[in-house]
């Protein structure tokens, strides 16, 4: 969400604003991860996905393969976050054909924090804000074409104090 | 310390000084105002651009020992700006026992400070921005401040900042980011802003979400940019683009109450896009970047962002004499340092033609104020504003009975008093006092006064707290703040120096990972801290609200108690950085 610049259309902002509030559904900018449950109405909400511990049992349990790195997947997280219980993590991505974003946070207690559905048409945008236990990668994949692609960021937490 | 009102006064202070230099055989009486040659510079370039940076509002010339340990790791390891003593000198062709290796390292401090004096000043700074602006006459120079300029002292922190901003408007500073400045809380700094006569610049401070849902104010709602990112002034024909960044960590280093509506960021990607702009769009010829970072941080950033000619870096508090130039997809960046108190003044000249600066000359300037008639103008400003507060600050509470200093990364002998000031005034077994890099240095029989004891100690959330924390609690907290120093990425770093601690020693690895670099804390008594076990813990300046009394009131009743300092309690014992040339031999 912070990447947003000038040159968008002032639709896009308002969308954004939105979201901020809580979640307009059906353009897939949805927040805190309850989202996703509507957004996949007409699936099995992916309940064992969500249960795994680690981050490679997840996306295992939630696409049964592997993901490849891909430039093409913008993913936009703090460098250190400002605090750890909201940590504002987006994603775009120049993919075709996405149909589903994922959000996974390696170190916490279950890694994957996040599904979203998107549906034909849809500005495969995602901004959304992760409860992060402690300092770990946070793993974007992005499900385009039949294919997985992902993205990585370390993000740090820490409890902070004692800048110069 | 030593209870000490009567017996030695300033004017006494001042001949022992002079007693001591003679003894060395220094030409001290030689250096006058009237041998200032050393600031004539030859004449380079056609835009002079002036840097001053982290002078935490230190008005009146002082003391400012530079660090004997500044670990670099891994790459880092031997490069500037981790190089301290002999080193640094071997680095930069100083001569040993020069004024110039007394303003740039820690050697025979005590010595050389009573042969060249003190540094900066405000009064002293003025004479010497006016002189180099003169040089190159209207119309070609331009002067910058890199933030730390409002915080530092009792009277900064009473007035806000206010006060810096009147010395501001009087040097003429034509453009400032910020750090501390942001401590002062959102009403206090738009006020000072309002009348500061110079930009404040931050291109990586935006409004959060939910202020922006809610219309909080901003510079450019559409970006959510808080300030304005940048500037651009026309310096002898040539249009120089200057952007801010502001200290990125500030809600996490500070508490977020004083910011809850903006939200940080190093933002390289936004960064790289306004270079882009101003080079593509608005056809600058130069780009400099005045960067509250950190030096560290700067040189990552000079190497992924492309079209910045100079990085005009502060925050760590370096004193760099040279620019390290690094190589980045779209040519050569040079990142500066200009170190703090205002110990210096950077001396940026640029031959800039169409498009591009050909040709660079740099120089750190260290402000000797004794070779530098004080302006009078800027003399009279200050003594009006420190009239109310004289009184009160003039009081002597002790008297320096050794070298006083902060910076190091490990220990000063400032912060060691105050961690015994909060061990037995709080009645606690363990102390944890900041790593700041900002606080002036005392010499051995320099009288301290209240005013001296609010320049270690004076910010926003000074109150003290009492808690009891396990051994595992308080080892994970090094842990925490030893990856903000040490971590092998420069963007996990926050700055400032490892947390001070009282009443227990233990060993740190630096270049180990978070978790892994603390171990073998013992109590006084020899006695191992226990992971399970409870300790009552004493410090201040936590970013969690806190209610006890201000460290100040504690530290100068410290002082007063006349307690020697406990040295049985402290040390630190560093493994896996012998031969690093960032500690002093």
């Amino acid at each position: 969400m912070r990447t947003v610049h000038t040159d968008l259309p002032a639709t896009r902002r308002l969308i954004l604003r939105g979201a901020g509030a809580i979640a307009l559904t059906g353009l897939g900018i949805m927040s805190f991860g309850i989202a996703p449950v509507f957004a996949a109405a007409n699936d099995k909400y992916p309940d064992d996905a969500f249960k795994q511990k680690g981050a490679a049992d997840a996306i295992k349990s939630l696409y049964g393969r592997t993901a490849e790195p891909s430039d093409k997947v913008k993913l936009d997280a703090p460098e250190i976050a400002e605090n750890g219980a909201v940590v504002p993590i987006s994603v775009t991505t120049t993919l075709a054909d996405v149909t589903s974003i994922a959000f996974l946070a390696s170190e916490n207690p279950n890694a994957l924090a996040a599904v979203y559905r998107i549906p034909p048409g849809t500005l495969p945008n995602v901004a959304n804000r992760l409860k992060m236990a402690k300092t770990c990668d946070v793993i974007v994949i992005v499900e385009a074409g039949g294919k997985l692609y992902s993205a990585t960021k370390e993000v740090k937490v820490t409890v902070g104090g004692c800048g110069g | 310390m030593r209870r000490h009102r009567m017996t030695i006064r300033r004017r006494d202070l001042l001949k022992l000084a002079g007693a001591a230099a003679l003894a060395g055989g220094a030409p001290r009486l030689a250096r006058s105002a009237d041998n200032s040659g050393v600031y004539d510079l030859e004449r380079f370039g056609n835009a002079r651009i002036l840097h001053m940076t982290d002078t935490h509002a230190q008005l009146l010339p002082g003391y400012f020992r530079e660090p004997s340990v500044n670990l670099g790791l891994g790459t880092m390891q031997g490069q500037p700006p981790h190089l301290v003593g002999r080193a640094f000198l071997d680095r930069f062709g100083i001569k040993p026992d020069s004024a110039d290796a007394y303003a740039f390292t820690s050697l025979d401090f005590e010595k050389s400070a009573a042969r060249f004096g003190k540094l900066g000043g405000f009064a002293h700074l003025k004479t010497l921005i006016d002189r180099l602006r003169n040089d190159v006459g209207p119309g070609r120079s331009l002067l910058l401040d890199g933030g730390d300029l409002w915080q530092g002292t009792g009277l900064a922190n009473i007035m806000q900042g206010a006060h810096m901003v009147e010395a501001a408007n009087l040097l003429g500073i034509e453009a400032m980011t910020g750090h501390w400045e942001f401590t002062y809380g959102e009403d206090a700094l738009r006020r000072n802003l309002e009348r500061f006569k110079g930009e404040f610049l931050a291109q990586n401070v935006y409004l959060t979400d939910e202020a922006a849902f809610n219309d909080a104010k901003a510079f450019d709602p559409a970006t959510k940019r808080v300030f304005k990112p940048s500037m651009i002034k026309e310096i002898g024909g040539h249009r120089i683009a200057v952007i801010g960044q502001a200290f990125p960590y500030v809600p996490i280093a500070h508490p977020k109450r004083f910011t809850p509506d903006w939200t940080f960021g190093i933002r390289d990607e936004e960064l790289q896009k306004l270079v882009d702009g101003l080079r593509n769009n608005d056809k600058v010829d130069a780009v400099v970047l005045l960067s509250h970072n950190g030096m560290d941080v700067d040189l990552k950033l000079a190497s992924r962002v492309r079209g910045i000619d100079v990085i005009l870096g502060g925050h760590t508090h370096d004193a760099v004499p040279q620019p390290v130039p690094v190589t980045n997809a779209g040519g050569i960046t040079l990142v500066t340092n200009a170190g703090s108190n205002g110990k210096f003044l950077g001396v940026l000249d640029l031959e800039v033609a169409r498009g591009r600066v050909s040709n660079v000359r740099y120089r750190l300037l260290p402000v000797f104020s004794e070779l530098l008639k004080p302006d009078a103008a800027m003399a009279a400003l200050i003594e009006k504003t420190r009239a109310p507060q004289a009184a009160v600050y003039a009081e002597k509470i002790a008297t320096a009975d050794r070298l006083l200093y902060r910076r190091d990364n490990f220990n000063g002998t400032v912060d060691q008093l105050i961690c015994d000031g909060l061990r037995t005034q709080l009645e606690a077994e363990i102390a944890l006092s900041p790593g700041f890099r900002w606080g002036s240095s005392f010499l051995p029989g320099q009288p301290l006064t209240m005013e001296d004891v609010l320049a270690e100690t004076a910010i926003t959330y000074p109150e003290t707290y009492v808690q009891r924390m396990t051994g595992t609690q308080i080892k994970d907290a090094l842990e925490d703040v030893c990856d903000n120093l040490f971590n092998p990425d420069p963007y996990h770093q926050q700055g400032g120096d490892m947390v001070r601690v009282g009443g227990f020693i233990y060993t740190c690895t630096p270049a180990e990972g978070i978790g892994r670099r603390i171990s073998d804390l013992k109590l006084g008594n020899g006695r191992a801290i226990e992971a399970g076990k409870t300790y009552k813990v004493a410090g201040w300046a936590s970013v969690n609200e806190q209610k006890g009394i201000p460290v100040w009131d504690v530290l100068a009743r410290h002082l007063g108690g006349g307690k020697p300092p406990d040295g049985r309690n402290t040390g630190v014992t560093l493994r896996g950085v012998d031969g690093n040339p960032g500690i002093a031999g």
